[in-house]
């Protein structure tokens, strides 16, 4: 009894920092529509800031408290900062450029971060007066435990009234529901947004700083606090903060409880929660049904064009250009050395896979968080039957695509059911439960070990024939894929998206076409981590983690998601860039620089600046300006 | 000649590559009820929401007493006096009667009429009964009081009403013209938009006919009543 009372006590004081980060990450979305990806580095912030505050204020129980209040103050402040100098800029660009900022965002402060405090785990500092333990039943229970119990009930609270008892507050729910409304009766948006910013943040930050006594800082609080703190979003509603923090406090006690009940699948465990709450409650415990309408509609968007001669034109030449790569690596092995092969084959595949990811979310519309489940997905369902059944790669090669495809059928059939940020966070917890089985179902996958001598038969493993055979299934498997967008089917596909009752009432069915699409991009992607899997020789858990997923999605929504060039493009810049800074010591900063600069300077992505510059030349552009409205209106 | 209150000279909106506006003209002066009439899709809401800088125009500027508003942001719009009722109304579904009237609260001017929820009480009486209820659950033209009394919330000079009698019962239509007359009477000069010639013809002093995004008439309410050529032309179906 007193175990559980204990296990009970300590799942609740979990809950806190969680629901600080969840409740923030809520009431940001919920006002300026960003899902902040940021907002587990804010989090971290606030716990390095944390430690810094608390040694400088020094002074007992007063100052450590002042210090985690200052800590909170100043992450609130970078998240102001944040806001102006990177998101304001971006508010009109479409909804999900601004993922790829806050993205960036995650890799600044992680760099910046290692170059202030360094790579060692920081120890939090103790609590002056919460220092001891209780005894309850005849279990130990730290005092700081009961601290943390306290604090979400009390910020609740807090909150609640800030929002239903000031005019800040009810301006904030307000713009939640409609914002261009609010600013059509006289209220600055602008100093809205920068102070649900600050707020959001500072919440994160507190969250870290007030963790400190029980967990201290480290560089890796980033990512793991924001996939919890998304199921707690997600379950518990987008934007409301009671179900933030009824989520929290049963997330807090299902990992609490599943470490004792089940010590092996505690990761599953919280994903499947969110899967099942997404499956039958869309919007969350506490949330409300998206009313459709009156959020930010962006423009319409202009049809896919079948490629002109000059796209024709370039598309052969660097094809000609792959195909002539070898013979110049054998004629002139110093220019054209083994390492560029490597590069131009891992950027082939990721062509393929971001393609893969392209299809469902430009023509389909559906944005999948967790592609990597299919590209991870297939790599191992090959090195699995390399494993178990030693097959060939003539045979193991093909169950990537199947096994991927398999995947997708199933996983498909529950997200297709749901539509934009909540089919987000779905496709994200099935890939977060794929991966959680990868990870910890060690006998047969290896677990972290992940597994190896997955190579191809001996007709190509020689670098040469393997990027032949690469350029070959990933050459087929574009023009395949753009065939598909120029057929009924794809067209078909877009209707669905962009107006899903009238593609209906013409007797459509919707679901089904996004469910075979979702199944087809699952496939793909599967073949790019066949393509993988064989020339690496090996597979870790690695490839299904959320951050493969956000490469995927970094590489379409950076190329530009409205063309089909554009995923080709994104991919491989980014691998390219990725393989130029690995070797830098701060390479994460600089990519994550160059990310917000490419995102401020080209809003319409990459592929975009080819489209106008390309449509400039020929003289075919539309007249400037021509997205009306200010790209927030439909035509009324 | 004194300044009109609301002048749009030339307005020119597209969505996309459709031309909407073309070359759209109007004035609204001190003290006066106009109309811009035309079938859906014509460009009324589209005219509206230009004016507010809710829609990018193109071309074509939008002078509010006198002082060039055009390509301001709707805030800004909104504090220099000019209150926006959109057609489809979008209260607040999740927040009360006095929640939304908040929303709209702006500081009093010098200029224009002064209001204070118990004053709008007295004008939507219905409204007064309903306080602390969640604006989602009122009926539609309980909703439509509402979205008018937020607006006045914010104590403007000139008033863009959109569409107030759509959808909405004979004995609510009614009370609106009842409420735009009052509007009127209080020293407001206002700008509405119907398809209704009748709710039209009951409250306005003149009319513009809007077709495709262009003015097709001008004329007051008494012009256009004697005009059978130009109602059958423009606003029968």
């Amino acid at each position: 009894m007193g175990e559980f009372i204990v296990t009970l006590l300590t799942g609740l004081s979990s809950a806190a920092a969680l629901f600080l980060v969840a409740s923030g990450l809520s009431i940001i979305f919920g006002v300026t529509r960003i899902v902040n990806f940021a907002h587990g580095s804010f989090y971290m912030l606030g716990a390095y800031i944390g430690v810094t505050a608390v040694t400088a204020v020094g002074g007992g129980a007063v100052g450590f408290w002042v210090a985690i209040l200052l800590a909170a103050v100043a992450v609130g402040l970078i998240g102001v900062a944040m806001e102006i100098l990177l998101l304001r800029r971006i508010y009109r660009a479409p909804e999900l450029f601004q993922l790829i900022a806050t993205f960036g965002v995650i890799l600044v402060i992680q760099d910046v971060t290692l170059w202030i405090w360094g790579s060692e785990d920081l120890v939090g500092p103790r609590a002056p007066g919460f220092t001891g333990a209780v005894t309850i039943l005849g279990q130990r229970l730290p005092e700081y435990d009961l601290v943390l119990i306290a604090v979400s009930p009390l910020v609740l609270a807090g909150l609640w009234l800030l929002f239903n008892r000031t005019r800040w507050g009810t301006l904030v729910r307000a713009a939640t529901l409609d914002r261009q409304m609010v600013s059509a009766l006289g209220v600055n948006q602008r100093w809205l947004f920068t102070g649900v910013l600050f707020l959001g943040s500072a919440l994160a930050g507190l969250g870290g700083a007030i963790q400190l006594p029980k967990g201290g800082a480290d560089l890796l609080m980033d990512f793991n606090i924001i996939a919890a703190a998304f199921v707690v979003v997600v379950v518990g509603g987008m934007g409301s903060i009671g179900g933030a923090f009824l989520a929290a406090i049963l997330i807090g006690l299902l990992q609490t409880f599943g470490i004792q009940i089940f010590p092996n699948s505690t990761l599953i465990l919280m994903f499947l929660v969110m899967a099942v709450v997404l499956i039958f409650r869309p919007w969350g415990l506490l949330g409300k049904p998206e009313i459709p309408g009156h959020g930010v509609v962006e423009a319409p968007e202009a049809p896919l064009r079948p490629a002109g001669r000059g796209l024709r034109l370039a598309g052969a030449l660097v094809l000609a250009v792959l195909l002539l790569l070898p013979v110049a690596h054998l004629a002139v092995p110093a220019a054209v050395d083994d390492f560029l092969l490597v590069l131009v084959i891992d950027i082939m595949i990721f062509v393929l896979f971001a393609a893969a990811l392209h299809f469902i979310m430009g023509p389909g519309g559906m944005v999948s968080f967790g592609h990597a489940a299919f590209f991870g997905g297939g790599a191992y369902a090959a090195a699995l039957l390399v494993k178990f059944a030693e097959a060939p790669m003539e045979i193991a090669f093909w169950a990537a695509p199947a096994g991927a495809a398999l995947l997708a059928i199933l996983f498909g059939w529950f997200c297709v059911r749901l539509t934009g940020v909540y089919f987000a966070m779905l496709t994200l917890a099935f890939a977060q439960i794929a991966w959680s089985i990868v990870f910890q179902w060690g006998e047969v996958t290896g677990g972290d070990d992940g597994i190896l001598g997955t190579w191809p038969s001996d007709w190509a493993s020689s670098r040469i024939a393997y990027y032949y055979m690469t350029v070959g299934f990933v050459v087929a498997g574009l023009l395949a894929l753009r065939r598909m967008l120029f057929a009924p089917f794809g067209y078909t596909l877009r209707a669905g998206r962009d107006s899903p009752l009238r593609a209906a009432a013409i007797g459509i069915d919707i679901k089904r076409h996004q469910w075979i699409a979702f199944t087809i991009s699952g496939a793909f992607a599967g073949l790019a981590g066949a393509l993988f899997v064989y020339s690496k020789g090996s597979v870790f858990p690695t490839e299904m983690e959320i951050a493969r997923s956000f490469d995927a999605l970094l590489m379409v929504l950076l190329g530009g998601v409205h063309s089909l060039t554009g995923p080709i493009v994104g991919a491989t810049a980014l691998t390219w860039l990725n393989d130029l800074f690995s070797e830098l010591s701060y390479w994460r900063f600089l990519l994550g620089a160059t990310i917000i600069a490419l995102v401020l300077l080209l809003p319409d992505g990459l592929a975009g600046l080819g489209d106008t510059w390309l449509a400039r030349r020929l003289g075919l552009a539309a007249p400037a300006s021509g997205s009306g409205a200010n790209g927030q209106e439909t035509p009324a | 000649m004194t300044t009109p209150v609301l002048e749009a000279r030339d307005l020119h909106t597209y969505y996309g590559g459709a031309h909407i506006l073309a070359d759209l003209s109007f004035v609204l002066n001190d003290g006066e009820v106009v109309v811009l009439l035309g079938r859906n899709g014509a460009g009324k809401t589209t005219t509206m929401k230009s004016v507010m800088g809710l829609v990018r125009m193109r071309a074509g500027t939008v002078h509010l007493e006198g002082a060039d508003i055009t390509g301001r942001e709707p805030h800004v719009i909104a504090r220099a006096g000019m209150g926006y009722v959109p057609e489809d109304r979008r209260i607040f579904g999740d927040l009360t009667v006095m929640e939304n009237l908040e929303v709209g609260r702006q500081p009093e001017r010098a200029d224009a009429p002064a209001w204070t929820p118990e004053r709008l009480f007295g004008m939507f009486p219905n409204l007064a009964e309903m306080r602390t209820r969640q604006a989602g659950r009122m009926s539609g033209g309980e909703q439509q009081m509402l979205t008018v009394a937020r607006t006045l919330m914010g104590n403007p000079k000139v008033l863009l009403l959109d569409e107030p009698s759509e959808g909405l019962a004979p004995v609510i239509v009614d009370q609106m013209v009842a409420t735009i007359q009052a509007l009127k009477a209080e020293g407001l000069s206002i700008l509405l938009s119907e398809q209704n010639l009748h709710f039209a013809t009951a409250v306005s002093d003149r009319a513009y006919i809007v077709e495709k995004g262009r003015i097709r008439y001008e004329g007051t309410m008494d012009a256009l009543a004697a005009d059978a050529e130009v109602r059958n032309t423009y606003l029968t179906v």
